[in-house]
């Protein structure tokens, strides 16, 4: 069960653009378990706003509003995530961390067919441009869910992303993604705002290796020491949290970080 | 004593011997001579242009395409061509010689191009498109080989091809060349234009069109009598729409410059390209010159029509009130913003439905994919920042993605036939691509 719980948002996530009326159609295993992380977001009060939101909307035909309506179902229309849980928030993220994530699904070096799919054709430049435009949105952020999981797997949570753990060798999540978690330029992004379900997909999907990121890869030294219970208490308290008031991310390498990384270039 | 400064004398005259000697004979730059120099750079400047017209023709036959895995080096090979038939591996075309064509000669690839034999005389799988490439002159050829011979070469095994009995018999493939293959340059057709005729050379040899606009056949051969009458694409699961039919994409009533926009930005007053067609544009069409896309416009509008299926009859365009009212709606709450409330679009950044072939032919999988996929045109030189349709993939079930399309095909005077909830469930099955 414990497996399932970490494992099974991490399976659902690779083929929910297969199931699209998840709910209703092909409930597997590991949905049921899935649906208890879920519930707080598909019955949070913002629902019908955020299924507005998701809807094609622009001022002005010339613009990177309208030139990414490609988007704004899956994202929102400013970036703020939508209903489903799957789908990240990605306004506010580092633009050099969404510019290479576009390339890694342009190039297929992060795999997720749907996003493969949708830029395989698009130049650097563009990309470029795409990430810029989300990494300076704000738009608010959706109500906070209510942790499902018992107070003492919220601490071990909180103390991992605090104080990390000295005994498996795992820093505190806070030491690159920030003191307020809302990341640092230009490369490593803010994990404010984003739901549990693809917090524990992300770790998981690095722990296996479907996940890369530029060498050093400091994400695979990490995810590799994190057992299930690490996800899925770094994944729900991370998501419990209230939003920063501001959620820009920290300027670029202030400080020493624990690990190298190769997103952040060279120092 | 006087042994001594003969000595010396001796040793001073053969040092200053061997002093001329080596101030004649050491290496130094060969003295520029006006005439060798205008040689050499003309021989440098011929070799240049080869190589950039070489680099041009690869475009125009989107070599790359095939020839480079993703995210791999360019033209290593080393990825996998699903066919019907199994994996094909495409192979190294970098001129490393143990494992690329390093070692074949013009000659040689020329033979490789124009009939579909390796350099060690194996039969190539039609995979390779050689019975287009039969087409292409051999001076055209000679520049490919010589650009090729340029580009960096990169050490990486060719892997075997992982086909199905009896197909990975090669043996097989002399029927398939009977059946299927006319080995031969591209004739000029003298009651025609050269512009028409430069148009016929490029769709019809580097251009490969016919590999995914005509229908291929169970055994993947395409056969002659039914060129450009569009087909699905194997293991792709896109149609190919005809370039010969008014009712699909037959380009008879388009402007050459609808034509040419389409096929060179992406974009279009017409219409828009999407999947494997957006592919060609991205890594070949969009590199060509203005005249030579101009060239395949005029070739390709004077095709001549013939419709291989009758128009539908009013019975089969018959739609159920309370599919169509539900389509309307999903239309006018998640299209209209894009596609404009007479789906007449606002192109080229968004296309027009209304009247749009690609929306009203036979085949409804591109429409329906595009619904639950969405799509990006190609950034293109004359286009970079190309705009973009969402997934709908996640917000409409089969019956509304069902009556969405069904609207769009029969609304505002198209011509379409409604499509079934089954038709859409088929395709949300795939994986997008």
């Amino acid at each position: 069960m414990k497996k399932l719980l970490a494992i099974g948002p991490a399976l659902s996530f690779i083929s929910a653009h297969r199931l699209p009326r998840r709910r209703t159609t092909r409930r597997g295993p590991w949905n049921a378990v899935g649906a208890a992380l879920l519930g707080a977001a598909l019955l949070a009060p913002d629902l019908a706003l955020a299924q507005h939101e998701a809807l094609p909307a622009f001022k002005q035909l010339n613009s990177m509003e309208a030139r990414v309506q490609g988007c704004v179902t899956c994202h929102g229309q400013s970036g703020q995530g939508t209903a489903n849980g799957y789908f990240p928030r990605i306004a506010g993220k580092p633009a050099g961390y969404l510019y290479n994530q576009l390339v890694a699904f342009r190039d297929g070096t992060r795999r997720y067919p749907p996003m493969n799919y949708l830029v395989a054709y698009l130049p650097d430049p563009y990309l470029r441009e795409i990430a810029e435009h989300f990494a300076q949105l704000r738009p608010p952020f959706a109500a906070r869910e209510q942790p499902t999981v018992d107070p003492g797997v919220l601490a071990r949570g909180e103390a991992l992303v605090a104080q990390g753990d000295a005994l498996k060798g795992i820093p505190a999540c806070a030491a690159c993604h920030g003191a307020g978690l809302t990341g640092m330029n230009p490369g490593i992004p803010g994990l404010v705002g984003l739901r549990p379900t693809y917090i524990a997909a992300q770790l998981t999907r690095w722990r296996v290796g479907e996940r890369h990121a530029a060498e050093p890869d400091c994400m695979k030294r990490i995810s590799t020491r994190l057992s299930d219970t690490d996800i899925a208490a770094v994944s729900s308290w991370l998501a419990s949290r209230d939003p920063p008031r501001d959620p820009s991310p920290e300027s670029s390498n202030l400080v020493r970080m624990p690990f190298a990384c190769g997103s952040q270039g060279p120092r | 004593m006087r042994l001594a400064p003969r000595i010396i004398v001796t040793l001073l005259v053969i040092a200053g011997v061997a002093a001329i000697a080596l101030a004649l004979l050491r290496p130094r730059p060969l003295a520029p001579s006006p005439a060798s120099s205008a040689a050499a750079s003309a021989t440098s400047d011929a070799m240049t242009q080869l190589i950039n017209k070489g680099e041009y023709l690869a475009r125009a036959g989107d070599c790359v395409a095939c020839h480079t895995a993703p995210g791999g080096r360019e033209f290593a090979g080393a990825r996998a061509m699903p066919t019907p038939f199994g994996n094909i591996w495409v192979p190294n075309i970098t001129p490393d010689e143990e494992t690329g064509i390093g070692l074949y000669t013009a000659d040689e690839f020329y033979r490789m191009m124009h009939t579909g034999i390796s350099r060690d005389g194996k039969l190539l799988y039609p995979a390779m498109p050689f019975a287009s490439y039969t087409k292409v002159t051999r001076e055209d050829s000679d520049a490919i080989h010589a650009y090729l011979m340029s580009v960096p070469p990169v050490k990486q095994m060719n892997r075997p091809h992982e086909l199905r009995f009896p197909y990975n018999n090669r043996e097989l493939l002399v029927g398939w060349r009977t059946l299927y293959f006319r080995e031969g340059e591209y004739k000029s057709d003298p009651g025609q234009s050269a512009q028409w005729n430069r148009g016929g050379y490029l769709v019809q040899g580097l251009g490969h069109c016919a590999m995914c606009h005509t229908a291929v056949n169970v055994l993947g051969g395409s056969s002659e009598s039914k060129a450009f009458e569009g087909g699905m694409i194997p293991n792709q699961n896109w149609y190919a729409p005809s370039l010969t039919s008014n009712r699909e994409a037959g380009l008879g009533n388009w402007s050459i410059k609808e034509i040419t926009d389409l096929l060179q930005v992406g974009v279009s007053h017409r219409s828009t390209v999407y999947g494997p067609m957006a592919e060609v544009v991205y890594n070949s069409l969009q590199y060509l010159s203005d005249a030579d896309v101009e060239a395949m416009a005029v070739y390709l509008k004077a095709l001549p029509q013939r419709d291989s299926e009758p128009p539908p009859t009013s019975q089969a365009r018959l739609v159920r009130p309370e599919v169509m009212e539900s389509g309307r709606r999903i239309y006018e709450k998640q299209c209209a913003m894009c596609h404009g409330e007479e789906g007449k679009g606002q192109p080229p950044a968004y296309p027009p439905l209304a009247g749009n072939q690609s929306i009203t032919m036979s085949s409804p999988v591109n429409s329906i994919r595009m619904v639950l996929n969405g799509g990006y045109p190609p950034g293109t030189k004359k286009n970079p920042r190309s705009h973009g349709m969402p997934p709908f993939n996640h917000i409409l079930n089969d019956e509304e993605v069902a009556a969405v399309v069904t609207y769009i095909r029969v609304a505002w005077e198209n011509s379409g036939t409604p499509v079934t909830p089954g038709q859409a469930n088929e395709l949300r099955k795939l994986l997008p691509e």
